[in-house]
């Protein structure tokens, strides 16, 4: 195998996927920072937003330009959801928060199957040929993705570090106490997190299904890697949660050469209990657990 | 009339009453110092104040205006900045950022209010992109005073200011204390170092299981042979 196949068929697919879990690490990572609790709906938010795009996409519009009205779409729903179920909890123990979260993923779910069905579907047909850049083969769609993940990172880092209410959101997670004593409105804050969660899972699960293909499940699939990057990356760090993607995606795709391709999807789980082992605040020492 | 008069106030933070009617009054432009053994609850004296803690007797009145009850950051607004004994800074956030959190309540330009923080604590001029996480003890409670100085309260409230701090840095923090009142700041701290803080106070008040003890002036107290035995160590 030449350098080129190599990057061409395992590290870039690697980085591609990569990237798609680190937007959704992000999400994971902002939940546990600021709201502190595990996310276990994460998943199925992802496949919620990217229906939506689905149902946007099939009214004729490029799938591309559905996503950012998705998200917008999908930013609302998640409020939404945190109004009617979890901010009920927020002074009980969180873990009562983790439990409600795995409820919302079902019903997430089964709103997913009644108005999408069960069947896999896809945002487009047909065969797309890939471009050479240097040797290197990338789809449009890829390219996409790529650029999409960058002006994300790039976009929410410039409103975390620069922003009123961006500095707002990491006060809360710094100390929130202190946040409350500096008069920062907790209800805003929360409401504000949500609106990105939302919008981040949307992408995240847009970018997977335009790569692949969408089904009621995909979600609830990319649950354990976003997990697993979020936990790798540190708790609370958007750096990490990116890095700990980067890494989950890479690994997976090169896992082929060590174990089976179809043990690919436990090479998350593996990475996660190894960092919890070795490193359990991460690579970029985040929040302890 | 006192700017700050707290009123045999009875509370804890459940059930249990830790405060069992303890009376405090600060004045204008006056430094004032709760001292007393650990675990008194000069702390728990101090929340009071700032409303986070269950009240269930006494009242507490600020400026002329009853504020029994009010929520913390109502209390901001009304000119009170509290800053805790422990974790009172952001961590991860660069010393200019924690004091623009301590700003977050004030709209418009913020600049002459960086610029009195820096001139208070020049030493923090040319550390204001570190972490405030990775500054020395004495320099994070600079960050977290400036943080709360931010707001241009009328009364600061302070809780151990110079725990854990050399005597170098317990001196620079009581010479800005100083600093702060001349610049038109009532202050209500709270001390370990009891001997020094009442030499450096206008007026003291020796807390003892959740009740006022004795008070008086710093120097009255320190002559106090009561106080002196009790509570002073001799
Ligand atoms: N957050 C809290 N919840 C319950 N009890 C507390 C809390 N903080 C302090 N206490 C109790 O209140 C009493 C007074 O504490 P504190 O005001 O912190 O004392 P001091 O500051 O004088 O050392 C102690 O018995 C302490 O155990
Ligand atoms: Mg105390």
């Amino acid at each position: 195998m030449t350098l080129l196949d190599f990057l061409n068929f395992y590290l870039v697919p690697g980085i591609v996927l990569g990237a798609i879990y680190a937007v959704g690490a992000i999400g994971i990572t902002l939940v546990f920072g600021i709201l502190r609790f595990a996310h276990f709906a994460h998943g199925d938010m992802a496949t919620l937003g990217a229906f939506i795009a689905l149902a946007l996409a099939a009214s004729g519009m490029d799938p591309w330009v559905a996503l950012p009205l998705a998200m917008a779409i999908t930013a609302v729903i998640a409020i939404g959801v945190d109004r009617s179920f979890y901010d009920y909890l927020s002074r009980r123990p969180k873990i009562l928060t983790v439990m409600a979260s795995l409820g919302v993923a079902l019903m997430l779910r089964a709103v997913v199957q009644v108005v999408w069905g069960v069947d896999p579907t896809t945002y487009v047909t047909g065969i797309v040929r890939p471009e050479e850049y240097f040797g290197i083969l990338l789809r449009p769609r890829e390219l996409n993705t790529l650029l999409t993940v960058v002006l994300i990172v790039v976009g929410l880092e410039l409103f975390l570090r620069k922003s009123k209410w961006g500095k707002a959101m990491r006060a809360m997670s710094d100390n929130p106490d202190l946040a409350r004593l500096s008069g920062v409105d907790n209800r805003k804050v929360t409401m504000l997190t949500w609106a990105i969660v939302g919008a981040l899972c949307t992408a995240s699960g847009f970018m997977l299904g335009i790569n692949t293909e969408l089904h009621s499940m995909m979600g609830w699939q990319l649950l354990l890697p976003m997990f697993a990057a979020a936990i790798l990356g540190g708790v609370g760090r958007v750096q990490g949660a990116v890095l700990g993607g980067l890494i989950v995606g890479i690994t997976e795709e090169l896992s082929v050469f060590v174990v089976p391709a179809q043990y690919k999807a436990a090479t998350a789980f593996a990475l996660l209990l190894i960092i919890l082992l070795v490193r359990p605040r991460g690579l970029l020492n985040g929040k302890v657990l | 009339m006192p700017l700050l008069d707290m009123r045999d106030v009875r509370g804890g933070y459940g059930d249990a009453d830790i405060l069992q009617g303890v009376s405090i009054t600060v004045a204008e432009k006056e430094i004032v110092v709760i001292v007393g053994p650990n675990g008194a609850g000069k702390s728990t004296a101090m929340k009071a104040v700032f409303g986070l803690l269950n009240v269930r007797g006494g009242q507490i009145v600020f400026d002329g205006e009853e504020i029994t009850g009010w929520a913390p950051n109502r209390i901001v607004q009304r000119g009170v900045c509290y800053v805790p004994q422990v974790d009172n800074v952001f961590r991860e956030m660069t010393v200019h950022e924690n004091f623009e959190m301590g700003g977050f309540l004030r709209s418009g330009d913020l600049s002459a209010a960086y610029d009195r923080v820096y001139q208070l604590f020049p030493d923090l001029k040319a550390k204001r992109r570190n972490l405030a996480g990775d500054l020395s003890g004495g320099q994070r409670q600079m960050v977290a005073m400036g943080r709360a100085l931010m707001l241009d309260p009328k009364l600061l409230l302070l809780d151990e200011p110079t725990a854990g701090l050399s005597p170098k840095y317990m001196e620079q923090i009581f010479q800005i204390t100083r600093d702060v009142r001349d610049a038109g700041v009532s202050i209500l701290l709270v001390e370990q170092h009891a001997k020094q803080a009442l030499a450096f106070c206008d007026r003291g008040y020796v807390l003892a299981t959740g009740a006022n003890r004795h008070e008086g002036t710093g120097q009255a107290l320190l002559a106090d042979r009561e106080v002196a035995e009790m509570f002073l160590g001799g």
